[in-house]
């Protein structure tokens, strides 16, 4: 079976985000940068998938060179190969030029399947997987909860978690599959692993090698004008007291008077 | 100069830090509170590497530096310096001189048994009359009809209750002092070796601290580690590599002080504001972070310069010293910022004012590093 799975490198979800005084952008210095975590997760389903299934997992980025580091730990978890596509022309690239030039990467390749997380935690917007999808006219799935592979590897049963329901699916392979993090846990890199993913070589490709023009990745739909901090919260409303009958009385004049809720 | 981790560097501190905040960190008030060996976690650590961090890939572990290892230990011991000791050991004083001065045949043995996890090691030194004056130590190893014969009493043998391989040190030559000794790589199941007493402690306890008794324990030739009368030289190695790790755990505890202190100072209100406020607070953590960087930054030096093939004594002792003092004396203001809290057992400050005393005890006492140190500075004539 021929995976790949698409990895985002983002700043750590813990850590502080500071934004540039010219608001440009967020404050790169000191800012810790992980491999996102539903990619994580994409990863270990590409890596279970090889184990039932045998093939190759290709780890894919595009993005700048500390993208590096998520491709490291991919080979480090266990993938065979990870190339990572830098070019000056991707500098604020936005999704869907990122989803064209992963498809221009991923086209020739003929993958069965295609993962990737289900969002990436630093802008939140789950559309370079579905716009992948139509990039390279497959069949997806979103936000993945639980696959299973028909032992042949034709079609795949996939659970999407909603509101209140749960959507089961078939689809046929090849097919590209976002997960959600209930999917799987996603195994540790394993020091040994570490240590050989070291001698593996990361290919670096940019948009001429993979034969696209400018063009052809198109300028960005929506420029990022300003960064600014969301407005300060208003302290909220304390009920202190020990007679819980005031305390509840406080509560029903609140939420009826002031938040009009009831 | 570089003062940058590599890339697998960080990709180490990554792994193992997360590996130690959801593997261990959970259990380490209850093996403090009820003492026990972590089999599970031993098993997840081996699983992920972590026993035989520096065993070459050939012998079937991680193949890794001691930076790495040092990297690794200081995270473990962020989660709990109990857990972090039986695998420090396991790695810098088992292994590490088996690696170095170990043939072919014993590095096949076992080396690819300890990385793996299915066996233990421990370091058998110390003597209840040859503590800090260790190469005085009296145990004997007689060679006889073709093999060892050793006899004495070992005692503080971490790990001592779980190994199955021993690193025994014994007086096998007439002549006194270092020069009479041999190191030897004793089986828990040869004929001869039993546990004695084991010790109840003040802090780590989740990690064995036991007597080995030694009657006419049998050895065979081929179990002799390095040369005849090598044994001192292996055993001052050894503790180079060793005294790396121990600063590695100080740093870790010293880190989980600050830490805790930090979050801590957030969500502590008085006098109607958070403590953190208060510059008292804040000279408290702000001296903290500034010892805990310098004893890093020593001990990676430690660690690059053994990595390096150069010899490190005196800077392993200069790291060894800084951060296990710097454990102590951060676990000490944590408790006082945390005042009543810091006290109970409810929070993990106690037991980091327990554990870290080890640091400045074992592997060479602060007062051996500082004579050590005093060498380097003086030349061995001024002492």
């Amino acid at each position: 079976m021929n995976i790949i799975v698409c990895l985002k490198q983002v700043p750590d979800t813990e850590a502080p985000i500071r934004i540039r005084p010219d608001g440009s952008g967020i404050e790169g210095t000191g800012l810790n940068l992980v491999m996102n975590y539903y990619d994580e997760h994409a990863t270990e389903a590409a890596l279970q998938l090889r184990e039932r299934f045998s093939g190759t997992v290709t780890a894919v980025s595009a993005g700048p060179e500390r993208a590096r580091e998520a491709l490291r730990q991919a080979l480090a978890m266990g993938a065979d190969e990870a190339v990572l596509i830098q070019d000056s022309a991707l500098d604020g690239a936005d999704h869907l030029q990122i989803a064209r030039v992963l498809a221009a990467f991923i086209r020739p390749r003929r993958p069965d399947v295609v993962v990737c997380g289900k969002l990436s935690t630093d802008d939140n917007a789950a559309i370079v997987g579905p716009a992948l999808a139509e990039l390279l006219d497959l069949p997806q799935a979103t936000a993945i909860a639980k696959l299973e592979v028909a032992d042949d590897g034709t079609r795949a049963v996939v659970h999407r978690e909603l509101e209140g329901a749960l959507e089961v699916l078939e689809v046929p392979l090849p097919a590209l599959l976002t997960v959600e993090r209930s999917l799987n846990e996603p195994r540790y890199p394993s020091l040994p692993g570490i240590m050989k993913a070291k001698r593996k070589e990361i290919a670096v490709v940019d948009l001429t090698g993979l034969g696209l023009s400018a063009a052809e990745v198109g300028s960005p739909a929506a420029v990022l004008e300003r960064l600014e901090p969301p407005p300060a919260r208003s302290p909220g409303v304390q009920v202190n007291g020990a007679d819980p009958d005031a305390a509840v009385g406080a509560i029903i004049a609140f939420l009826s008077e002031r938040a009009k809720v009831l | 100069m570089e003062f940058e981790l590599t890339e697998e560097h960080r990709l180490i501190q990554a792994t193992v830090r997360e590996f130690a905040a959801k593997e261990i960190l959970p259990a380490s008030a209850d093996l403090d509170h009820h003492p026990r060996y972590p089999e599970e976690i031993i098993a997840k650590a081996a699983a992920l590497g972590l026993m035989g961090l520096i065993v070459p890939e050939a012998y079937g572990g991680a193949g890794m530096d001691g930076l790495a290892n040092a990297i690794a230990q200081e995270e473990l011991a962020r989660a709990s310096a109990g857990v972090q000791v039986i695998i420090s050991v396991n790695n810098s004083l088992v292994c590490d001189p088996i690696l170095r001065f170990g043939t072919e045949e014993q590095k096949r043995r076992y080396l690819p048994r300890l990385a793996r996890g299915e066996w233990l090691g421990c370091y058998c030194l110390t003597e209840p009359a040859a503590g800090s004056d260790a190469m005085s130590l009296a145990t004997r190893a007689e060679w006889r009809n073709g093999e060892w014969i050793l006899n004495g009493r070992k005692i503080f043998v971490t790990n001592g209750a779980e190994a199955d391989l021993c690193i025994v040190y014994a007086r096998s030559e007439a002549t006194s002092g270092a020069r009479g000794l041999s190191a030897f790589i004793v089986e828990k199941t040869f004929p001869g070796i039993q546990v004695g007493k084991v010790e109840k402690k003040l802090g780590i306890k989740c990690s064995s601290t036991v007597e080995i008794l030694l009657d006419d324990c049998r050895v065979p030739a081929s179990n002799l580690l390095g040369q005849r009368g090598e044994g001192g030289v292996i055993a001052l190695a050894t503790l180079d590599g060793g005294r790396i790790g121990i600063a590695a755990q100080a740093v870790g505890i010293a880190r989980a002080c600050l830490e805790e202190c930090t979050a801590y100072a957030t969500q502590r209100q008085q006098f109607g504001r958070p403590i953190r406020t208060f510059q008292a607070t804040q000279w408290a953590l702000a001296d903290m972070a500034t010892r805990i960087e310098a004893s890093r930054l020593l001990m990676y030096r430690a660690a690059w310069l053994r990595d390096r093939g150069e010899r490190c004594t005196a800077e392993a002792a200069v790291a060894k010293l800084i951060a296990s003092e710097t454990a102590m004396w951060a676990a000490h203001r944590a408790v006082q910022v945390f005042g009543g809290y810091g006290y109970i057992q409810d929070y993990p400050l106690e037991r980091y004012f327990r554990d870290a005393k080890i640091t400045e005890i074992y592997e060479g006492t602060s007062e051996i590093l500082r004579l050590v140190i005093a060498r380097g500075v003086l030349g061995s004539k001024g002492t």
